[in-house]
């Protein structure tokens, strides 16, 4: 028996590609925007990831580092690691900022600049980049830098933060914030000078404040100002702590002592990610959730009256075959199975760009399989659903219209 | 009709069958978690490191010298700026003496008026030196003559008496006389104590140098001990180096350095490690080197920043590795070693390492044993993993 789907299809078989192609692009469309939504919770996994803590320590009252600002002193890190069950402790800060290319170097890129966040990390300890692409780690303890590839900069690179020039000597991947911006690691005390360093305009306005306070610059106490000066410089804070707790012992057996005795918050990796996912990306993901769905309502529409369409537009057809006594059964199956290859085509052609274009995207889409074959289960549902639509349609043909016109 | 149609369904179903091949090549090693990881190996060498330390430090005054008065007084001469070479000894600011000079006056007149005193103390003693002489040949002529009996003992005895007043009399005046000298070296003592007073307003340069900062203006008061300049001597200048306590194992004295001044970044300047602190700071857990410029250059200024490199002495021939290729897994350091296809952490133990990225392996690794050094994620035991030769384009 000839397959008369197959026959229908080769009769017309540059319009089949072409609207599967066409289906196949706004089915893209939809497995991209479901990538980007991945994209977004994933970067906040990799933040956490990346940070290599089992616990994060921050000021009391605040859901910091990533969701809020949070400052403590850099020397509660001891305390830290004084406590049982902690393996390693370390001081971190972040700070997203503006990083460009120094002036002078003569390259092309000259004035290239990128959102990044700043890590300030202590070697050898939580939170410094976990696997490299190219380079080396960081050896020398101030102005070197580690980029994530996304930042644009390249090794032997020099970057410019605040008034020091970093030189690129590493590069990594996947190393992102919770915002999707790719980071740059520096040593900590670049990135404490950094973060709390004022301003040059700032510092002698700040001296020349002090200076004009009768009871911090008295005649007959000679060092008082400029040991008063020198104390307004000086900046002990960081951001968080990050805490790798001994394998085997519960992070929150560690988190209670520092909640209830160090007067500080300490988060685990659950309650990160709930801060994360939950809080700080919430809105935005819920946002791109609701286009996802609107997206996916409108592609199947579209599905379905291009199926619907394309039965109407053989109406004529279908009229002979009833004419000649083709039973139902064969002609709701030609629909079907045109429908179902339709749904393939668009399928797979979706797939494949969307798997294109996604590296172009310049936040990271992440493609998930288990997306992929949900996709496709809804691609082939909705359009044998719409194929029901054409097919009563094509039941309810006269066989007459084939002669009558 | 029916060759075209037999083509154009080979044509469809090739096309198609192309679409299908890309899509599922692009599915299985382009997205997610189904692909392989990326990642580099590198063979364990074995080598020789020069591990050196890298600090960063501000050029000092190793002498320093801060001119200010002892006591609270008025500026009324500033006799340098800042940049002046100096002398040692040279007169470079004066405190106002208020007083001074009219209490030497006043001692001066006093002292003359002492002197004046001395000559009347040496008259009256002269007076008295004659009134004794002549009461002495008065009573010794009154003896002989009582002796003969020409006189009466009551007339004897009163001349003698007469002679002993006169000796009393003279010692009197001798005393009065060294009293009148007593003054006056009192009053020269003094004198002297107040000149020294009055130079010791006058500040003056302690040694060779230039002044780097002019704090007080005449008119203006200062309490003692307030700085009215400073002075550096500009041959001393060092680098105060601040190293961070982790990575300066090894850092002694002599250390051949390499700095480069933050003014003229091109430039590397050569020099060696004067003196390693005794002490090193608790809160900024580093350890401090101060290191002496063989050539410091012209325009040198105190506070400016300098990176400084110390080399070490190369090590002991070991095992090398890139220092990417060290991993930690939960509170282990190792490496991912590639053996028979698969991957295994082994962990290992790490040396010295270089500012070049070298490190050593103490333990865990032998020469020749395949380690990966990139990855283009974070590895486990089961990651399936493909070699690559770099996995960035842009190798410099």
């Amino acid at each position: 028996m000839i397959s008369l789907a197959g026959r229908d299809i080769l009769h017309s078989w540059g319009k089949f590609v072409l609207t599967g192609i066409g289906l196949g692009l706004l089915i893209g469309v939809t497995l991209s925007m479901a990538g980007i939504y991945r994209g977004m919770v994933d970067d906040a996994q990799a933040l956490l990831d990346n940070s290599g803590a089992d616990l994060w320590v921050v000021q009391q009252d605040t859901q910091g580092p990533y969701a809020e600002s949070s400052s403590l002193r850099d020397d509660v890190v001891r305390s830290v690691l004084g406590l049982p069950g902690v393996v390693r402790a370390a001081n971190v800060t972040y700070l997203t900022m503006q990083v460009r290319l120094s002036q002078g170097q003569g390259k092309v890129r000259e004035g290239h600049e990128v959102r990044a966040m700043i890590v300030g990390f202590e070697p050898g300890q939580p939170g410094e980049p976990g696997y490299l692409v190219a380079g080396r780690h960081i050896t020398r303890s101030h102005y070197e830098a580690v980029a994530d590839v996304r930042t644009g900069f390249a090794l032997g690179d020099r970057i410019r933060i605040r008034r020091h020039d970093y030189t690129v000597v590493g590069l990594t991947q996947r190393m992102v914030s919770s915002g999707g911006d790719p980071m740059v690691f520096i040593p900590l005390k670049d990135a404490q000078e950094a973060q709390f360093l004022k301003d040059n305009d700032a510092i002698l306005n700040d001296r020349a404040r002090t200076a004009a306070n009768p009871a911090l610059n008295r005649p007959g106490v000679p060092g008082l100002l400029e040991a008063i000066q020198a104390s307004q410089a000086a900046n002990h804070n960081v951001n968080a702590v990050l805490v790798q707790v001994r394998p085997g012992v519960p992070a929150e057996s560690v988190a209670e002592p520092i909640r209830r005795w160090k007067h500080l918050e300490a988060y685990t990796r659950a309650q990160m990610e709930e801060i994360l996912v939950a809080k700080l990306i919430a809105t935005s993901a819920r946002q791109i959730a609701m286009f996802l769905v609107i997206l996916a309502v409108v592609s199947a529409a579209i599905v379905a009256f291009i199926i619907y369409t394309m039965t109407l537009g053989k109406i004529r057809e279908i009229a002979v075959l009833k004419l000649i006594g083709t039973r139902n059964r064969i002609i709701a199956g030609m629909i079907l199975q045109q429908a179902l290859g339709l749904g393939l085509i668009g399928f797979i052609v979706g797939k494949v760009a969307a798997t294109l274009w996604a590296p172009i995207f310049p936040k990271y889409v992440l493609l998930e399989p288990g997306d992929a074959v949900r996709g496709l289960a809804a691609v082939m549902l909705i359009c044998a659903l719409a194929s029901t639509l054409a097919i009563r349609a094509a039941l309810k043909v006269d066989p007459a219209a084939a002669i009558g016109g | 009709m029916k060759i075209p149609s037999n083509l154009r369904r080979r044509l469809g179903l090739g096309l198609l069958g192309v679409i299908l091949i890309v899509a599922l090549v692009y599915v299985v090693m382009r997205s997610g978690p189904l692909a392989p990881v990326r990642v580099t190996v590198t063979q364990a060498t074995v080598g020789s490191l020069s591990p050196s330390l890298f600090g960063i430090g501000t050029v000092e005054a190793r002498r320093a010298y801060l001119i200010g008065p002892t006591a609270a007084g008025r500026v009324s001469k500033v006799l340098v700026d800042v940049g002046d070479l100096v002398q040692a000894g040279q007169l470079l600011a004066e405190m106002d003496p208020v007083d001074l000079d009219e209490r030497v006056a006043a001692l001066e007149a006093s002292i003359a008026r002492a002197g004046s005193a001395i000559a009347a103390a040496q008259a009256q003693q002269r007076d008295a030196q004659a009134r004794s002489e002549l009461a002495a040949i008065t009573a010794r002529r009154y003896v002989e003559l009582g002796a003969q009996k020409f006189m009466s003992a009551g007339a004897v005895e009163a001349k003698q008496q007469e002679q002993a007043s006169a000796e009393a009399a003279l010692a009197s005046a001798d005393a009065n006389l060294a009293a009148a000298r007593q003054d006056t070296q009192r009053l020269a003592a003094e004198r002297a104590g107040l000149r020294q007073q009055r130079d010791n307003v006058r500040l003056l340069a302690p040694a060779n140098g230039v002044v780097i900062s002019r704090e007080a203006e005449v008119g203006s008061t200062v309490v003692a001990g307030q700085a009215v300049l400073r002075l550096i001597e500009p041959t001393s200048l060092w680098i105060r180096v601040r190293l961070d306590q982790g990575r300066s194992a090894g850092l002694v004295e002599g250390l051949p350095a390499s700095i480069v001044l933050r003014s003229n970044p091109s430039a590397r300047l050569s020099g060696k490690v004067a003196r390693v602190e005794a002490t090193s700071d608790s809160i900024t857990e580093e350890r401090l080197a101060l290191v002496s410029m063989d050539t410091p250059p012209a325009g040198l200024s105190t506070g400016e920043l300098a990176e400084v490199t110390l080399a070490l002495p190369a090590t002991a021939p070991a095992v090398l590795l890139p220092n990417p290729a060290i991993r930690r897994q939960a509170d282990q350091v190792g490496v991912w070693r590639l053996e028979g296809g698969g991957l295994r952490f082994a962990p290992v133990r790490i040396g010295q390492t270089s500012l070049d990225g070298q490190a050593q392996v103490l333990e865990g690794l032998k020469a020749g044993d395949e380690v990966v050094v990139y990855s283009e994620k974070e590895l486990s035991a089961d990651s399936r993993i493909k070699v690559v030769d770099a996995l960035t384009s842009s190798q410099p």
